[in-house]
């Protein structure tokens, strides 16, 4: 379970993030809807440590991670998949992998557990990253996030600027690993009636706060987006 | 064609020299992007491992074997240190970090001054590293020759350990996307460290190199850190291929300006080269979107 208390997030002396808490609930999907601007990507920033809290905690299975750096946070649990289907370019997509699988010794299965998710990454193992479509390179992220073994799944809009074909196996692909238990998932998505349909909790951001939070099941899409003055 | 061929092994010679220093540089420089201008006092201080290691063991050729892995952990640890204390303050500050190294090569150059005294120390060449070998009906020095394979075996050993081993993909990783590599599980102060080490050790073994061909002094490291930087950056910031092409084509367009002019006019025809080259390709021989060291 990750908890983010009373985050407040500044750039310089600009603060964007005031003050928000988000619970993502034990084996489900918290999701974070808002306008460009909101915050909601500064807040997950926040959350894997690639920014600094101006104060507040986070959280993780009660732990305080707070002080961690990004990369002991991945260990304890929290992997990030950043906006922007990010992915180490003159790497192979096999480098790719193994570089997050290296020095674990369930690596191997992982990396098979990931491949099978996303099958198709199977034939371009031996392809550059930076060679791959947005669409691969996006299920390439994921896939190693998720050999890390993680806890909670941190995803920044990973359907974003991705065909639409794709976006229905990755939208997929975030249903089952979510039904597999085990894993709780943060969720940062445009789409809103798949965030919704997904969700256990959302919560809507605007200009840096919580405006409007509840169950997933129960929201309908058209009121959230009237929450949200689409 | 004996002086064509002449001037051609020169030119390697002095490639293969800057090649050893340079390789250190393209870790360092092209990772983390720091320019230490104490690069070269590391090179000193791999020299004078070798006379230390010369004056205990007291024979020559099993001296340089015993100094080359303990230049590499001398210069490695030297680089380390500096990493430790005074760069990884100063990331993102990168004409702080150039003064910051410049001021402590001096401090290193004086150490050796005090340690050593001011005039060069005597390094022996052992026996079989003394003379010339024939090749192709002009004469190579054996000891140009060493260092000619002493740097092609670093640029394979550091070739292999980047493509093929733990460490290298993650300093591979690192170089394309620090936040990225944080992101995904790596360690990237720690990863940082080690390509100091290794860095700054190549340009230990670099130093016993020299010692073959140059005289051991507090300031042989400023001969050659300028050049090596050169190599660097017209070689392309970071890429290890950049670095053998432009080490072996400045050292070989070197020596061809030095047959028909003076050593001065040729330095200066060559920069005159890097600086067109520079003109026409700012990034360097090669270069990708994001860093890359093979």
């Amino acid at each position: 379970m990750l908890e983010l208390r009373d985050l407040r997030v500044a750039y310089g002396r600009t603060e964007v993030v005031h003050g928000v808490d988000v619970v993502v609930p034990r084996d489900g999907i918290a999701v974070v809807l808002g306008h460009n601007g909101a915050g909601k990507t500064t807040l997950l920033r926040a959350a894997v440590g690639m920014l600094k809290p101006r104060s507040g905690s986070v959280l993780l299975d009660g732990e305080d991670v707070t002080r961690l750096r990004p990369h002991q946070r991945v260990r304890r649990g929290l992997a990030y998949v950043p906006q922007g289907q990010q992915s180490f370019p003159q790497l192979t997509t096999a480098e790719n992998l193994q570089l997050v699988a290296d020095g674990r010794r369930d690596g191997r299965e992982r990396t098979d557990e990931a491949l099978d998710l996303f099958p198709a990454l199977r034939g371009l193992l031996a392809r550059r990253a930076g060679l791959l479509s947005g669409g691969q390179r996006q299920q390439l992220a994921i896939a190693r996030a998720l050999i890390t073994g993680p806890r909670v799944l941190v995803l920044d809009e990973p359907t974003e600027g991705i065909q639409p074909s794709v976006v229905t196996e990755i939208q997929d692909a975030i249903l089952a690993l979510a039904r597999r238990g085990g894993l709780s998932v943060l969720l940062v998505e445009q789409h809103v009636g798949f965030a919704l349909s997904a969700a256990t909790t959302y919560y809507v951001m605007e200009s840096g706060r919580v405006t409007g939070t509840g169950d997933g099941g129960s929201a309908s899409a058209d009121a959230v987006r009237s929450v949200m003055a689409f | 064609m004996d002086a064509v061929l002449g001037q051609l092994y020169a030119g390697l010679s002095l490639g293969s020299v800057l090649l050893l220093i340079a390789l250190g540089l393209t870790l360092t420089f092209g990772q983390m992007g720091v320019i230490n201008m104490a690069h070269g006092e590391f090179l000193m201080a791999g020299a004078y491992t070798t006379y230390v290691v010369q004056q205990v063991v007291g024979g020559a050729g099993l001296s340089l074997l015993i100094a080359l892995p303990l230049a590499f952990l001398v210069g490695g640890l030297l680089g380390v240190l500096l990493e430790t204390t005074l760069i990884s303050r100063l990331y993102s500050r990168p004409l702080d970090t150039l003064l910051v190294t410049w001021g402590v090569a001096l401090v290193l150059q004086q150490l050796a001054r005090d340690v050593f005294g001011a005039p060069a120390v005597e390094v022996r060449t052992p026996e079989w590293l003394k003379g010339n070998v024939d090749l192709f009906g002009a004469p190579f020095t054996k000891g140009r020759l060493f260092i000619l394979g002493l740097a092609l075996t670093a640029v394979l050993v550091l070739g292999v350990v980047l493509r093929y081993t733990a460490l290298g993909r993650r300093i591979r990783a690192v170089v394309q996307s620090r936040g990225l590599a944080e992101t995904s599980g790596i360690d990237t102060r720690a990863t940082d460290r080690l390509t100091f080490f290794i860095g700054s050790g190549l340009a230990g073994i670099a130093g016993v190199a020299l010692t073959l061909i140059a005289s051991t002094q507090p300031y042989m490291g400023q001969t050659y850190i300028v050049d090596a930087f050169l190599v660097v950056v017209a070689g392309g910031v970071g890429r290890v291929r950049g670095a053998v092409l432009m080490a072996f084509g400045l050292g070989v367009l070197q020596a061809t300006f030095a047959y028909s002019q003076s050593v001065s006019t040729a330095k200066v025809l060559l920069l005159i080269c890097v600086i067109a080259f520079l003109q026409v390709r700012p990034q360097g021989l090669f270069s990708v979107k994001s860093r890359s060291l093979v």
